[in-house]
């Protein structure tokens, strides 16, 4: 099986950036070169995707989605998230365990890698629970849940509340070399909110989440990974003092990484004005100097991934009034013209872009995805950079719609997505 | 002239104009509530339902009052809030409550932004009797109502807020319908009650009562929600009380012929002393009658338009 994908711009970041083609042979990435059609051999059995005026890139890696299943499959199935994150450029992507059950031993885990074989699009790397049912008392089997293929360990949607079982979870996931992902909320100081507490929710009386509530927590892990000499990751950062603190951390040579949200530097608490449950998640939009202060993070590289924490829910439940709808919103297939904007608004350089989305949290979790280079797995993405199109939600491959960028123009398409050189999407 | 919007969901979404207009509406409907017979033929053939989903004997009773004297057909309607899962049943109680063919639905729900869902979901008007701690419109009114007809104006006037105006919407309402008729507003109350950045809403803050008498012509004492002493909002009611409680002495350091108001039900002793809401001084009563006469105002306002 031999792959030719023809005249696109390749970027692999940090290593190419180039017009060349791609040969993949046999899911691996063959030999990259301008102009390879005319030394190939055989040339009828290979098959030519043409790339002119495409970006092609390596697959992005998304190191937090929650697929819903087992438990919510109403929500998301591991299925349909998979057909959303290759629609959305995504080939690997890391789910929560925060699914019923736990995903807190081998075999949830074990289930949710046998799902994602059936649906078999993206990669599926499971993160497996800190503590037994995420409550946050007694460790999970963080080993064996490591042996059965989980890449990380979180208790996300939740905080580990506990300064002790957090440091003994840091601790214990040292033996095993795993990446300790706590839901950064102080949930005393956050307990009641449904939004950024700030002049918005003054006017519109909608309980608050201070700043505080996630930078007292990121501050703690922070100390807590120095501690106990661990690898800390920080998902959704969204406030000024979290990107102070993570800023402060890493030039003092704390082993810590984090990621941003495309909502956390798109949107502001603004969004929140009409009540739409659409624009309530948990960290919440914050107010324009967080965005900024998130914006500045990714440029510098304090902030290394961008990652989406795809949160499905259904229409009943989005339906609620602002205060009882849960928190979350899809974001696999909008993720990339979001991103994009930050190069058109020049915070990133297309590279770095790309980056965030792919070597970033592959470096991050270890993962042997995110790159180009010979003989790697060939999961690829096309990006038609200049397309425009409008995101319609019922056009969405989620099984939820649960997303507050509905009617929005975005700039940047995938056009097509490889996974082991197989092509599992294509756009229409 | 007319009300041109369907629904009546926040002071915060009205112009001054349209303020004065239900004012005015209101002037005649006064008249009315003091006549021998209380009943004008205005909404005749007119559905109003009322629908709260928290208790409130006294709003339901004024919204009842105000439609029935206008002659509309009233369904009083209060599905239980603690059985069901909140939201969800507003939504589902709506499509029942359009196919009554309500003319008016005046909504009381314990969630900030319940009354613009539900206006974006029937055809019916709709009259935010009260979101979550978002606003309480019509109070708002009453209130600028009331303080028009003791003081002559509002433009001009200095009007403090005192209490827990961070879980208040009538604090909002008030705030939002003071500041667009030109008063000066000042809020009043310890730090763990005053929500954040409040002062770009165009207020003066103060934490210290005392501070922020002088000169003042009117006062709106809230209610304090005895159950939020458990959470850490304030240490106990005696000090509340002292601190932050309308007594006589507060009343003389004013300086003015102050105006002292309450949306009631008061905590005597807590947030207004006896002698306070027992005085001439006192506006609680009048807010209540002019509740009834606001309201019909709006309704009548309203029903013209449909
Ligand atoms: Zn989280
Ligand atoms: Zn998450």
């Amino acid at each position: 099986m031999r792959t030719l994908i023809k005249g696109g711009q390749v970027i692999d970041p940090g290593r190419m950036n180039q017009m060349a083609d791609i040969l993949i042979e046999d899911g691996k990435i063959h030999t990259i070169d301008v102009n390879l059609q005319p030394t190939l051999k055989n040339p009828e059995s290979v098959t030519i995707i043409d790339a002119k005026g495409l970006i092609v890139c390596p697959g992005f890696i998304d190191l937090h989605v929650h697929f819903r299943e087992p438990g919510f499959e109403y929500k998301e199935t591991i299925a349909t998230g998979v057909d959303s994150a290759v629609a959305g450029g995504f080939t690997t992507v890391c789910c929560m365990p925060n699914t019923n059950p736990v995903n807190d031993s081998q075999s949830i885990t074990d289930f949710i890698l046998r799902q994602a074989k059936i649906a078999d699009k993206a990669r599926v790397f499971p993160i497996g629970a800190i503590t037994k049912g995420s409550k946050g008392e007694e460790l999970a089997e963080i080993g064996e849940l490591h042996q059965a293929g989980c890449v990380a360990i979180s208790d996300d949607g939740i905080p580990v509340m506990n300064s002790l079982v957090m440091r003994r979870a840091m601790e214990y996931a040292r033996a095993f070399d795993l990446p300790v992902i706590d839901h950064c909320e102080d949930s005393h100081l956050s307990a009641g909110g449904a939004m950024n507490e700030g002049f918005v929710s003054t006017e519109l009386g909608i309980p608050g989440i201070p700043n505080a509530a996630e930078e007292v927590m990121v501050a703690r892990n922070i100390f807590l990974a120095e501690l106990t000499q661990s690898r800390l990751h920080l998902p959704h950062v969204s406030t000024i003092g979290s990107v102070r603190l993570l800023r402060d951390a890493k030039s003092r040579g704390v082993s810590v990484t984090a990621e941003a949200c495309p909502h956390h530097f798109s949107l502001t608490e603004e969004a929140v004005r009409t009540f739409d449950t659409n624009a309530k998640m948990n960290p919440p939009l914050r107010t324009d100097a967080d965005v900024q202060a998130v914006k500045g993070a990714l440029k510098d590289g304090s902030i290394d991934v961008i990652a989406t924490d795809h949160a499905p829910h259904a229409v009943h439940e989005k339906q609620r009034q602002f205060d009882n709808a849960p928190f979350g919103i899809i974001g696999l297939e909008s993720a990339l013209p979001l991103t994009l904007n930050l190069v058109e608004d020049g915070v990133l350089t297309i590279e770095q872009a790309i980056a965030k989305l792919t070597c970033e949290p592959a470096r991050v979790f270890k993962l042997p995805f995110g790159t180009l280079a010979l003989g790697a797995d060939a999961d690829v993405t096309l990006i038609d950079p200049k397309k425009s199109w409008t995101l319609d939600p019922s056009r969405l491959r989620s099984k939820s719609r649960n997303t507050p960028f509905a009617g929005w123009t975005m700039k940047g398409q995938v056009v097509k997505t490889l996974v082991g050189g197989r092509v599992v999407y294509e756009a229409e | 002239m007319s009300l041109k919007r369907k629904d009546l969901l926040s002071i915060s979404s009205l112009s001054p104009e349209e303020i004065d207009l239900i004012l005015e509406a209101a002037e005649p409907f006064k008249e009315v509530s003091g006549r021998e017979i209380k009943k004008v033929p205005a909404l005749r053939g007119k559905t109003v339902v009322n629908l709260f989903f928290e208790p409130s004997t006294r709003t339901s009773t004024s919204f009842e009052l105000a439609a029935k004297r206008l002659s509309a057909d009233v369904i009083n309607f209060s599905p239980g809030s603690s059985s069901v899962v909140k939201g969800e049943t507003l939504l589902d109680t709506a499509r029942n409550i359009e196919s009554m063919q309500a003319d008016i639905i005046v909504l009381r729900h314990s969630s900030s932004g319940a009354a613009e869902s539900l206006a974006r979901h029937v055809r019916s008007s709709v009259i935010n009797a009260g979101d979550g701690w978002h606003e309480h419109p019509t109070q708002g009114l009453l209130d600028l109502f009331t303080i028009k007809e003791k003081k002559g104006r509002l433009s001009g006037l200095s009007v403090a807020i005192v209490g827990d105006v961070a879980h208040s919407r009538v604090a909002r309402s008030d705030i939002h319908a003071l500041l667009k008729m030109g008063a000066e507003v000042r809020v009043v109350g310890p730090p763990t009650m005053i929500p954040a950045f409040i002062e770009r809403m165009g207020v003066k803050v103060f934490s210290n009562f005392d501070a922020a008498l002088p000169g003042v012509d009117v006062i709106i004492m809230l209610r304090l929600q005895l159950e939020r002493q458990g959470r850490s909002l304030f240490p106990s009611m005696r000090e509340y009380a002292t601190l932050y409680g309308l007594n006589s002495e507060r009343v003389q350091r004013t300086g003015t012929d102050l105006l002292v108001m309450h949306p009631g039900p008061i905590n005597r002793g807590v947030e207004i002393s006896h002698e306070v809401a027992d005085s001439s001084q006192a506006a609680i009563l009048d807010q209540v009658s002019n509740g009834v006469a606001v309201r019909m105002g709006l309704m009548y306002l309203l029903s013209q338009l449909q």
